[in-house]
C-alpha cells in the first residue's frame, strides 16, 4: 500500500514535528509512506475567502504531486475536506478524481482502512478532544451533537487506545472554536472570544492537553493559551498516538 | 466599497467590548438551542421529519408558479382579496393604501420579518401612521426604537432590567421593577387597550395552504389572534415562498417549527385564517421583494425554504458572540447571511464573511437548508462581482503566486520563519490583527520538508 503524505503548508512550516510523528506513525504500523517535495497548499485560505478562482496554481500542483498512490492521507480535516470538495484541474480530471476519492485525513484512515484495533501508544495525561468542524461536521469523523443519530467518534475510537490516557467531558462537546481560516483575523475579536470560550471549557473539566484532528484550530488556541500563560498544551492527534511507539 | 452600515466585524468588535454581556449572550441563546435538541431527540423519526420538509419545499420552489396560483383563487373563492407586490416598495403602498382608505391613524400588527424587510412600520409612520407591535419582544424593542436582533426572540439581547427601565419610561410601570411576571402583565394591559381600538390588524404568514387558501399563524401569544379577530380588517402580509401544497403538510412543518424554534412542542397558537367573519375584510399581500431572482440563482435557491425558526442563528457561535444588531440586516445569523446579498450584493457583501462556516446551521436547519455551503459561494459570488477590499485581494494574489511555486514557497517560508526568529517585532505588533489578543507561533529552523530531506531522502 502505497500512501502518499501530504503535509498542509501551515504544518510544514510551523509543525514539522507534527508532520514527523504522521509519517511514523504511519509506518509503524507498515505503510509505505512518500511525501512528495514540492507540495504547497491545498488552496483553501483562497477559496475560502472568495478567491477560488486564484487556486488553479494550487490545484494542478496537487494533482502532479498526488497522482498514483493508493491513498493520500494528512493530519488536518479541513485540507482533506477541501481536497475532496473543491479539487479540480480541467485537463486532468481522471488524476483529480482519483484523489479526491482516496485522500483520507489521519484518524479516518487509522480506523476505516487500516482498521488499527490497538496502538502501543502511552499518554498519561487528561485530554481533552477539540472536533475541528471541517473534519466532524464535513468529513464525519464523529457523531454532530445537532443531529438525532447514534453516537460515534473516530478520533476517540483511537484515544481510548492509548494507554494512561483520560479523555475528559465537555460542557459543549463540538461548538467551533472561531479560526475559521482568514476568519481569525477579519473577525478578530469573535475569533478570539470563540477561542477563549473553548479553552474555558477545557480548563473547568481539567484538561491538560487540548488535542484534536486540526493544528490549525490548535494553533489559534495556542495563541491563546500563550498569550494567558496557561500550563495547558496543544498536541495534534498524531503525537499523541505516536507517544511511546518506539 | 462604501456600505451604508458599518461592516459585521466592526459592529461585532463593539459587541465584545462587553465581554460579561457577551457571555450572557452566548449562554441565553445556548440554552434555547439546548432546549431544542432535548425536543429534537423526542422524536425519533426527526432526521425524517426535516427531509420530509425539505422535499415538500423543494416541490414547492419547483412548481411555486401554480401553487400561487391555485392559493390565490382559493383565497378569493374564500372571500379574501389577494394583492401582488413586485418588491418593498409596492407592498408598503398597498398596505398605506389600505390603511388610508379606512381612515385610521394608529394599528397593530403582530410579527411579521417580511415588513421589518420592507422597512414597513418607518414608511408608515412618515405617512402619519402609527404601528404598534403587539408581539411583547417587538413591543420592547419598538419602545427602545431598536430593530428586532433575531427573528424569533426580537428582544433576546435586552436584559430584564433594561425592560423594565423601558415599562417605567414608556408604560409608566414602577421604577426598579425588573419582575418579569410584572412587566408581562403591564405589556398586557397596554397592548389590550391597543388591540380594542385598533380597526385594522397587521399580521404575517407562517404558512399559506394552496390547496384550501388559507393562512396559518404562529405566536405563543395570540396576539395575531387578538388583532385579527377584533379589527373590521386584517391585512395578512407574506412572502411568495410561505406556500406549502396541502393542509397535512401542516403535520410537517408544525411539528419542527416550534421545536426548532425554542424548543417547545407546537406553537401555543397554529390559527388558521380561512374565511373573514361576516362584515370583515381580509387582505392578502403576496410579495415578491426578490425572492424569485433568489429562485433563479440555483446555488442559492433552497434559500427560500426557510421556515424562519431561528434554530441557525441560537446555533451559530458567531451570531451569540457578536449579537443581532451586528448583521445590519431585518433578519440576522446564518441565514440573514445568505438571503441579505440576493436583497444587495453591495450593502451585505461583508455578512457571508461572518462565519467560520462550521455548518452547524446546516445541521439543524429543520428544511436542510445548506446555509454553511451557500455563504461559501456567495463569497465567490461577490468576489467576482468586485465586492472585495483592495488589500484583500492584493493579499490573495501574492498568497497564489507565492503556493504556485514550490520554490518560492519554500524560500518564502524560509526567509518568514527566520525574520520571526530574528525580528519577532516584525510580527509582533499592533498591525497584526492575530498577535493582538494571541501569540504567533513559534517558527522552526526547520521545515518538514527540510527535515524530510534530511532524514528519509
Amino acid at each position: 500500500m502505497k500512501v502518499g503524505l501530504f503535509i498542509p503548508c501551515y504544518i510544514d512550516q510551523f509543525y514539522p514535528q507534527v508532520g514527523i510523528a504522521t509519517l511514523s506513525l504511519l509506518e509503524k504500523l507498515g505503510c509505505e509512506v512518500v511525501y512528495p517535495q514540492g507540495q504547497t497548499c491545498c488552496g483553501q485560505p483562497m477559496a475560502n475567502s472568495g478567491f477560488e478562482h486564484l487556486t488553479a496554481g494550487c490545484n494542478e500542483l496537487f494533482v502532479d504531486h498526488f497522482q498514483g498512490f493508493d491513498y493520500i492521507v494528512a493530519p488536518s480535516g479541513s485540507c482533506v475536506l477541501h481536497i475532496k470538495d473543491h479539487l479540480h484541474v480541467d485537463h486532468k480530471e481522471v488524476a483529480a478524481t482519483h484523489i479526491r476519492q482516496r485522500i483520507y485525513e489521519l484518524s479516518e484512515f487509522l480506523t476505516d482502512v487500516l482498521k488499527v484495533e490497538n496502538l502501543p501508544a502511552r499518554f498519561p495525561h487528561k485530554v481533552g478532544i477539540h472536533q475541528s468542524c471541517h473534519g466532524q461536521r464535513g468529513l464525519g469523523l464523529s457523531q454532530m451533537s445537532e443531529l438525532v443519530a447514534a453516537p460515534f467518534s473516530k478520533p476517540q475510537q483511537l484515544l481510548q487506545m492509548v494507554e494512561g490516557l483520560e479523555l475528559i467531558d465537555l460542557k459543549r462537546t463540538d461548538e467551533c472554536c472561531g479560526f475559521g481560516g482568514t476568519f481569525c483575523v477579519f473577525e478578530e475579536a469573535v475569533s478570539v472570544k470563540m477561542g477563549k470560550d473553548r479553552i474555558a471549557d477545557h480548563v473547568n473539566n481539567g484538561a491538560e492537553y487540548i488535542t484534536g484532528n486540526d493544528v490549525s484550530c490548535l494553533m489559534h488556541l495556542e495563541g491563546i493559551l500563550r498569550r494567558q500563560h496557561s500550563h495547558i498544551k496543544v498536541l495534534h492527534i498524531a503525537e499523541i498516538l505516536n507517544a511511546g511507539i518506539n | 466599497m462604501e456600505q451604508k452600515h458599518k461592516e459585521h466585524s466592526v459592529l461585532a468588535e463593539a459587541f465584545n467590548n462587553n465581554e460579561p454581556r457577551v457571555n450572557w449572550h452566548d449562554e441565553t441563546l445556548w440554552w434555547v438551542r439546548q432546549k431544542r435538541d432535548k425536543m429534537a431527540w423526542t422524536l425519533p423519526e426527526w432526521e425524517e421529519l426535516r427531509e420530509a420538509a425539505s422535499q415538500i419545499k423543494h416541490n414547492v420552489l419547483g412548481n411555486l408558479h401554480d401553487y400561487l396560483l391555485a392559493f390565490e383563487k382559493n383565497a378569493i373563492a374564500n372571500g379574501a382579496v389577494v394583492h401582488w407586490a413586485a418588491d418593498a416598495a409596492e407592498h408598503n403602498r398597498i398596505v398605506l393604501q389600505l390603511l388610508q382608505q379606512q381612515g385610521v391613524k394608529r394599528i397593530v400588527k403582530s410579527k411579521s420579518m417580511l415588513t421589518e424587510e420592507c422597512h414597513l412600520n418607518p414608511y408608515l409612520a412618515e405617512h402619519g401612521i402609527e404601528v404598534v407591535d403587539t408581539d411583547l419582544g417587538e413591543r420592547i424593542v419598538q419602545l427602545a426604537k431598536e430593530p428586532p436582533s433575531h427573528i424569533v426572540l426580537p428582544c433576546i439581547h435586552k436584559k430584564k432590567e433594561e425592560i423594565g427601565d423601558l415599562f417605567h419610561e414608556h408604560l409608566g410601570t414602577p421604577a426598579g421593577n425588573a419582575d418579569p411576571k410584572f412587566l408581562t402583565a403591564a405589556a398586557r394591559l397596554h397592548l389590550r387597550k391597543e388591540f380594542i381600538q385598533s380597526r385594522v390588524a397587521i399580521t404575517g404568514v407562517n404558512f399559506a395552504v394552496a390547496e384550501t387558501g388559507e393562512m396559518v399563524v404562529c405566536t405563543n401569544e395570540g396576539n395575531a389572534d387578538m388583532g385579527a379577530h377584533l379589527a373590521d380588517v386584517h391585512i395578512a402580509c407574506m412572502g411568495i415562498e410561505k406556500i406549502i401544497p396541502e393542509r397535512k403538510h401542516l403535520g410537517v412543518f408544525l411539528r419542527l417549527l416550534a421545536r426548532s424554534a425554542t424548543g417547545q412542542p407546537i406553537t401555543t397558537y397554529s390559527s388558521h385564517f380561512r374565511k373573514p367573519k361576516a362584515g370583515q375584510q381580509v387582505h392578502i399581500v403576496l410579495v415578491d421583494n426578490g425572492r424569485s431572482r433568489q429562485l433563479g440563482r440555483e446555488d442559492f435557491r433552497n434559500s427560500l425554504k426557510c421556515i424562519r425558526c431561528g434554530a441557525c442563528m441560537n446555533t451559530c457561535p458567531v451570531y451569540r458572540r457578536s449579537g443581532g444588531h451586528s448583521y445590519h440586516n431585518a433578519i440576522a445569523g446564518p441565514i440573514g447571511s445568505i438571503l441579505a446579498p440576493n436583497l444587495d450584493m453591495k450593502d451585505y457583501a461583508d455578512l457571508p464573511f461572518a462565519s467560520t462556516l462550521c455548518g452547524s446551521c446546516s445541521n439543524v436547519c429543520p428544511v436542510k437548508i445548506d446555509i454553511h455551503q451557500q455563504l461559501y459561494k456567495w463569497r465567490q459570488v461577490l468576489t467576482k462581482e468586485g465586492h472585495t477590499k483592495k488589500t484583500k485581494a492584493a493579499g490573495m494574489h501574492a498568497m497564489n503566486i507565492v503556493l504556485s511555486k514550490p520554490g518560492l514557497y519554500k524560500t518564502a517560508g524560509g526567509v518568514g520563519r527566520w525574520v520571526m526568529r530574528t525580528f519577532p517585532a516584525v510580527v509582533n505588533n499592533g498591525m497584526n490583527p492575530w498577535y493582538k489578543q494571541r501569540e504567533m507561533p513559534e517558527a522552526p529552523k526547520q521545515s518538514f520538508a527540510d527535515w524530510y530531506k534530511k532524514n528519509r531522502q
